[in-house]
């Protein structure tokens, strides 16, 4: 019941951070001709897609049902249902009583969770092979069976509410972060917290949770991914089974405001005691694979040259040569079904100003629009990120995620898998008129986090903390 | 020896990852590789994929022998060995890195300093080749030296105002008194200001042996290409370490810590003795905290703290092994006015597995769930290297992933319960509290 950002595992992940990175951000691999996850795909009857990676290094799968919609689709005014109702999918349906959902997951041998994000939703368990009818059948039984009463709607509330706490509300930086998306995106509903605003949480209802239900939860709005073990032959069968048998829904469409022209450059500046380290921070608003293919894979590629590694052209300019900056680095992701955003960051060396920061990063921004990238950037940008599609395809989930993000958004399996074919088609001329296009300052929101005047509270040196996990038990 | 490399017989330990449901067991085969040089790693091979991960630990060399006045030095190596090394500096070092796709990085923890690698099949003598210059020839250039200096600065005062990170540091400054281990392993503003360059090379010399060296290795390698790497990565090494040693300690429990902050919700964090990672009764123990606090959405922690009463997103436990000191643990959050609810519904669950133990039903339910569950953590290779330097770390035998099954089910009723009388203790627990709580705060 997390949110995406934070898809936390126990277990490492084999992923370097920077091909995760580039994994996650810059959307999935794929190696066309040769095949990224390979998967096998079908549509049942009533509209459910089906799509297989199979992986047959250990007898389990990952099964994956993911909705088409998300908190971007939520109605105004009730911010955050879409991630309550994640919540409440675990509270029982007319043949199972609330919370056993995971309960006969973990006696099953498995792990469960499920997350929301702007446009998609999903849930997933990972477990023994011989057990994927089993959570099958709970899967297809909450899709359409669901069963709220506030007694347990209520309790469930305060959780979503103390979730926010702990993820946003004690932390200034993930606040300055939801005040900067609410100022990047004026009109569209990606300005909106995927949690929800504290005041539309406080009032969300069963019946809240019920209406967003029916009005997105049917087959025809679904995507099963299932990853591990397992043929297309044995999983078919089992997929009519569970899921075949489920009637169509009515027609599904989003129906979102579109951003509007944007005239001016914003900034958002956030002192709190609680902020040891300032930053700084810029958003701007960059096409998405679906609102404009040709701009965004140069754009991942971008991002590839100038912000990812401590090779990259900022953190050389900014941390290496001029000592102005400790960290640096740029983000873009581009799997989404309306306008992405691409950000750029920085983490002041010492007792650099900020002021003096952001003169310097928005020196490097000009250079790039000015000169452009080299060719040697981009043939050395490009082979990283075509090596990052064979790291995904070691883990068993990272193929069922990537492909189940996608199609969520509306992007095909062809899309995913000819992916490396796009990368490896980049010029330096595309590269450069997209860095052009995105890094136009009156489509940005800039943040700055600071201690408060006079500096934060001070203490003792850190400690690292001794995290569960560790060991091998 | 006359061959480049010996294998023991590891083919033999053919570990089924089926446990009981799982028709269609694979296996995984554990195999001891030993250099013609002597160096001994622990291999699972797997050519699914052209890759392949290698984990290492120097063990005894963390943050707990950094010496006196010398806070975060083990810390700061682990920053700085791969930022430049023979021949190449930091830019040149990290271009190879990163244009081949070639994970390289080093942590230092409270025991162990520790390493890992990862990459594909076709950069491989170039990533052994890394490893070694990193581990034998880092440069520690003044350029490096200061910017990994003003990250780890940064991170000391990003850390000074984080809620999570103070009740830890409470915490430990609170169980471990003058211990190394009540030390924080990032080192304080003073300490790591004074480090040079010599205190690092110091460092790398007494670490950095062969006599406390483990490795873990899966991927696409035989182990017949594994022995001439491993004398490559790791030959040049001293054959001993020179390390202090620590002492065991036994941490002092029963204090309350509150610290103030101006935020919604309060972060606690508490815990009492453990239990030793080789105790005939550690998996009593850990199928006994499974139930309390360890099992997510079917734990009686979550079922009383969130479940029935919205308290909190998250509350846990779990067992901590340290070399010197063995700790059982736990967290939730929640909001100032009603952590001290939270807490007292924590203390009812610890009370009440002391005097009533578990059931029958939930010892079935939670051996099913951690033998079922055991095959999930095998499906990703840095998962595999990772577990062999943790089954070589604690001495669990290259049959350990044959066994450990086995040794969870054969935990009894009578054992949990044992357990839980001799171990739970709520009335030697340490709290740490950080936020602004309200009304009364008990264990």
């Amino acid at each position: 019941m997390t949110i995406p950002e934070t898809f936390r595992s126990k277990t490492r992940s084999f992923l370097p951070a920077i091909l995760l990175a580039a994994l996650t951000l810059a959307l999935a691999p794929g190696l066309s001709r040769a095949a990224v996850f390979s998967p096998q795909t079908a549509t049942l009857d009533n509209g459910i897609q089906v799509v297989l990676v199979e992986n047959h290094r250990a007898p389990v799968v990952t099964h994956m049902v993911w909705y088409k919609v998300g908190s971007a689709d939520e109605p105004q005014g009730v911010s955050g249902i879409a991630h309550f109702l994640e919540h409440l999918m675990f509270k029982g349906t007319d043949n199972m009583a609330p919370g056993d959902f995971s309960k006969i997951v973990a006696r099953n041998g498995g792990n469960d969770n499920a997350f929301t994000s702007w446009d998609y939703t999903g849930y997933f368990q990972n477990i023994a092979r011989d057990r994927l009818d089993l959570v099958m059948e709970m899967e297809a039984d909450r899709m359409t069976n669901l069963k709220l009463s506030d007694d347990v709607v209520l309790p469930e509330r305060d959780v979503i509410i103390e979730e926010r706490r702990s993820r946003l509300d004690t932390s200034p930086g993930a606040l300055l972060g939801e005040q900067m998306r609410a100022s990047l995106y004026m009109a569209h509903p990606y300005g909106r917290s995927i949690i929800g605003w504290l005041n539309e949480m406080e009032t969300l209802s069963t019946e809240d949770a019920l209406d967003f239900y029916h009005d997105w939860y049917a087959p025809n709005n679904a995507i099963l991914v299932v990853a591990g073990d397992i043929t297309m032959d044995e999983l078919l069968p089992m997929a009519e089974k569970y899921y075949g048998v489920i009637p169509r829904g009515k027609d599904m469409t989003r129906n979102r405001v579109q951003e509007p022209v944007q005239h001016a450059p914003r900034k958002v500046t956030m002192r709190d005691p609680q902020v040891g380290q300032a930053s700084w921070s810029r958003y701007y608003l960059a096409p998405s694979y679906n609102t404009d293919a040709a701009d965004a894979a140069p754009l991942d590629v971008l991002s590839e040259i100038i912000g990812s590694g401590t090779t990259s052209r900022f953190f050389r300019a900014l941390v290496v040569d001029q000592e102005i900056a400790s960290s640096v680095g740029t983000f873009y992701d581009p799997v989404a079904v309306d306008l992405a955003s691409f950000g750029v960051y920085a983490v002041p060396r010492g007792d650099v100003d900020l002021a003096d920061l952001e003169k310097a990063v928005e020196a490097e921004i000009a250079k790039v629009v000015a000169d452009g990238v080299t060719q040697d950037e981009l043939d050395r940008a490009k082979q990283k990120l075509l090596d990052s599609a064979v790291f995904a395809r070691d883990s068993l989930s990272a193929g069922a995620r990537v492909l189940g993000q996608s199609l969520a958004v509306g992007l095909t399996v062809d899309q995913v898998e000819s992916w490396p074919d796009r990368i490896s088609a980049v010029t330096v001329d595309q590269v450069n008129d997209a860095a052009k296009r995105v890094f136009d300052a009156k489509k940005s929101v800039t943040g700055w986090l600071m201690p408060p005047e006079g500096g934060p509270v001070t203490g003792a040196g850190a400690a690292l903390p001794i995290t569960s996990g560790e060991g091998v038990h | 020896m006359n061959k480049l490399f010996k294998q023991i017989a590891g083919v033999a330990f053919a570990s089924t990852l089926g446990f009981g449901f799982a028709q269609q067991a694979k296996a995984v085969e554990v195999q001891e590789v030993v250099s013609d040089g002597g160096i001994r790693a622990w291999l699972i091979e797997d050519h699914m994929n052209p890759l392949m991960t290698m984990d290492i630990a120097f063990t005894g060399a963390g943050a707990a022998t950094d010496p006196d006045g010398k806070l975060g030095l083990a810390n700061m190596v682990s920053g700085l060995i791969d930022e430049g090394a023979g021949a190449m500096d930091s830019q040149t070092f990290r271009g190879e890195m990163e244009n081949r796709s070639i994970g390289l990085s080093f942590d230092a923890g409270r025991d162990d300093f520790a390493g890992s690698l990862t990459t594909l099949t076709r950069e491989r003598d170039t990533a052994i080749d890394l490893l070694r210059l990193a581990l034998s020839e880092p440069r520690f250039d003044d350029e490096a030296v200061e910017r990994i200096r003003a990250q780890v600065v940064s991170g000391l005062k990003r850390a000074e105002t984080d809620p999570r990170d103070i009740a830890s540091r409470t915490f430990f400054t609170s169980i471990f008194g003058d211990h190394p281990y009540s030390r924080p392993v990032s080192g304080t503003f003073d300490t790591v200001a004074g480090l040079n360059a010599n205190d690092f090379r110091g460092f790398v010399g007494r670490a950095f042996a062969k006599d406390n060296l483990i490795i873990g290795v899966a991927g696409d390698i035989t182990a017949e290409e594994l022995g001439p790497l491993l004398d490559e990565a790791f030959g040049s090494l001293p054959d001993h370490a020179d390390l202090p040693t620590i002492p065991d300690v036994t941490p002092k429990f029963g204090a309350l810590d509150v610290v103030q902050q101006d935020i919604p919700q309060s972060q606690a964090i508490w815990g009492q003795k453990g239990i030793k990672r080789h105790d005939p009764d550690f998996y009593a123990a850990y199928v006994m905290n499974y139930i309390l606090g360890g099992g997510g959405f079917s734990s009686r922690l979550t079922e009383e703290v969130r479940e029935k009463r919205g308290l909190a997103y998250g509350v846990y436990s779990y067992l901590a092994n340290l070399d010197h000191a063995d700790l059982m643990m736990g967290g939730v959050a929640t909001r100032n006015d009603a952590i001290g609810q939270s807490l007292s519904l924590i203390s009812t669950e610890w009370s009440k597995m002391k005097k009533d133990g578990i059931t029958q039903e939930e010892l079935d339910n939670a051996k099913a769930y951690l033998t079922g569950a055991f095959p999930l953590r095998f499906t990703s290779l840095g998962n595999l290297s990772g577990m062999l330097v943790g089954m070589q770390k604690e001495d669990l035998g290259m049959d350990f992933l044959d066994r450990r099954n086995d040794m969870v089910n054969a935990v009894s009723l009578d054992d949990v319960n044992r357990v839980a009388t001799n171990l739970m203790d709520p009335a030697n627990v340490t709290v740490t509290v950080v936020g602004k709580p309200e009304g009364d705060l008990a264990f």
